[in-house]
């Protein structure tokens, strides 16, 4: 019995070790100095979790976890390995998935056993596995939409009351599974229509929103996990669930708020990819050819070269640093605008860039570099679109307006590099590619890189 | 046993560490922290453990079977890939390999 106590106080002891080490790790990846160290301690925390689980008293089907748990991480492992930096976003919803998943697949366990644990247990694991189910598919949605598998969005007119309806059915099942704590197959109805809420409830979602609902279904598996915690009185659980719970949450409105979208907006509205009637744009595109752009560059002061995901597209970060560089050794001032929603997500492109080695103390948010534009001889724009287009300060019309946007428009000279004439992501025509001192340069945006280092280099 | 109002101050308190975390991070971080939050609710794969431990039926052992498949590919994955967008971050005063 005391072998057993003590047992008990080693298991406790680990999981109180390695809540501390994720708390730590957290706050060392908030900033860029240390972020590197953070992934590690938490990292450490979490084999010393697993490890110590191992000892759990009361248990068996080790085998069975072994191999479970070996064909999960080298599945992980291969494809967090393989992934190219731009598909970021996805991989981390389907891994936010399948967090979810395993939170709805405890609560399932639990709540199969038929064992009474009261009813505040009973209603966190109801709870924790519902959220947990809706946090499983509609990362799944979300992981094929970013994906491109599934590219439209569906749409009905009653949707909205179709979510509450099916919302409605599971919360009743939920409340009568609380109260009886037991039928297999209602638990089993319990779940599949967990799963079709999440299905449901991310389907209307267009694509640029998308981030936005990932980083909410994190927060939601947080909390599932959390609530499982409860229920299998697991103190790491608990405190790392909750933890994530409320960090997701508050990014999520950080990112809501950088789009310029309320999350309510995001969840019920259904921006996201329509392609809206904006007004007509007087003036003209007019075209610059390489070599012209690569002498206004190179005998410029300061160039600020703002990227958008176009850029990453095209595989044209590794070129943009190069010519940077060139620039910079002819000693102009160049820095990097990034907006918090180039790229895919907030922080994305600041991902891409350090991928392609750029210095994170060139980059600078839109707050930090927003008044410089107007003493920058060139804003080199680069696979950016809605995150430049004056209309979001101009046009109240505009589907845009009131979003915060670099001020690309207030340098000297604008030089836009673009594939064609179209218009971008949100279908909102660029106000900003009319301007007298805007310059369109037509192109791929690594071969015109290319070519843009091939011209400075030989002035 | 983590019952009633202490497990109400453990999650008040988990709630406002983790608001107090994020509450000052530059947006340069803010993937890599949703991917490394994303790794941190990983642990849910130690429940999971638990939970196919105690399993008897054939359907409790096939649904603890795929939650620790899945919350081990939490765990795993979210690790492997914060780690490699963080590993890229640099300083323009380090030399890069």
């Amino acid at each position: 019995m005391t072998e057993f106590v003590s047992m008990r106080s080693v298991i406790e002891a680990s999981y109180f070790i390695a809540a501390i080490l994720f708390i730590f790790g957290l706050k060392r990846m908030s900033s860029p100095v240390t972020a590197r160290g953070g992934i590690i301690w938490a990292g450490a925390g979490m084999v010393v979790a697993t490890l110590v689980t191992f000892l759990y008293p009361g248990m068996g089907n080790y085998p069975l976890m072994m191999v479970a748990i070996f064909i999960g991480g080298v599945l992980a492992w291969v494809s967090g390995k393989k992934v190219a930096m731009t598909d970021m976003p996805q991989m981390i919803a389907l891994y936010n998935g399948m967090g979810g998943g395993a939170a709805a697949a405890i609560a399932a366990v639990e709540l199969l056993s038929g064992e009474d644990h009261g009813l505040v247990f009973g209603i966190l694991a109801v709870l924790g596995g519902m959220i947990g189910a809706v946090s499983f598919s509609g990362s799944l949605v979300a992981f094929a939409k970013l994906q491109g598998i599934m590219k439209r969005t569906f749409r009905f007119g009653a949707q909205q009351f179709v979510n509450l309806l099916v919302l409605a059915a599971t919360v009743i099942l939920a409340g009568i599974i609380v109260i009886q704590h037991s039928g297999v197959n209602l638990v089993v109805v319990f779940f599949l229509l967990a799963l079709i809420l999440g299905v449901t409830m991310t389907l209307p979602i267009g694509g640029a929103d998308m981030p936005v609902v990932i980083s909410l279904y994190n927060a939601l598996t947080g909390l599932a996990v959390a609530f499982e915690g409860f229920v299998l009185q697991n103190a790491a659980m608990i405190i790392a669930g909750t933890v994530v719970g409320s960090a997701g949450t508050l990014l999520t409105q950080l990112m809501a708020k950088a789009m310029n979208r309320s999350l309510a907006n995001v969840l019920f509205s259904g921006f996201g990819d329509e392609a809206i009637e904006a007004s007509e744009i007087a003036g003209s595109m007019k075209p610059i050819e390489a070599p012209d752009v690569a002498v206004m560059m190179a005998f410029a002061d300061k160039v600020l070269i703002v990227p958008g995901y176009g850029m990453a597209v095209a595989q044209a970060q590794h070129k943009v640093w190069e010519l940077a560089q060139l620039l910079k050794d002819r000693g102009v001032d160049v820095k990097f605008a990034i907006h918090p929603v180039a790229g895919r997500m907030p922080g994305h492109m600041n991902v891409l860039l350090a991928e392609a080695g750029v210095p994170y103390d060139i980059i600078y948010d839109a707050d930090e570099i927003n008044a410089e534009f107007a003493t920058a001889d060139v804003a080199l724009v680069i696979g950016a679109n809605d995150v430049v287009n004056p209309v979001a300060r101009t046009d109240p019309a505009s589907p845009i307006y009131g979003m915060p946007i670099l001020n690309a428009d207030h340098a000297k000279n604008v030089i836009c590099v673009k594939r064609g004439q179209g218009a971008g992501f949100s279908g909102i025509e660029n106000a900003l590619f009319f301007l007298d001192q805007t310059r369109m340069l037509y192109g791929d945006g690594q071969a015109m890189a290319s070519q843009l280092i091939q011209e400075v280099k030989s002035l | 046993m983590i019952d009633g109002f202490i497990a109400l101050y453990i999650f008040m308190l988990a709630a406002f560490t983790g608001y107090e975390i994020i509450g000052r991070v530059p947006s340069i971080l803010h993937t890599p922290l949703m991917s490394g939050s994303n790794f941190v609710h990983g642990i849910v794969l130690v429940g999971a453990m638990v939970a196919l431990g105690r399993a008897d039926t054939t359907l409790e052992l096939v649904i603890g079977f795929i939650g620790v498949f899945l919350g081990a590919g939490n765990a795993v994955g979210g690790y492997v890939v914060t780690e490699r967008m963080l590993e890229m971050f640099k300083s323009s005063k380090e030399k890069s390999s």
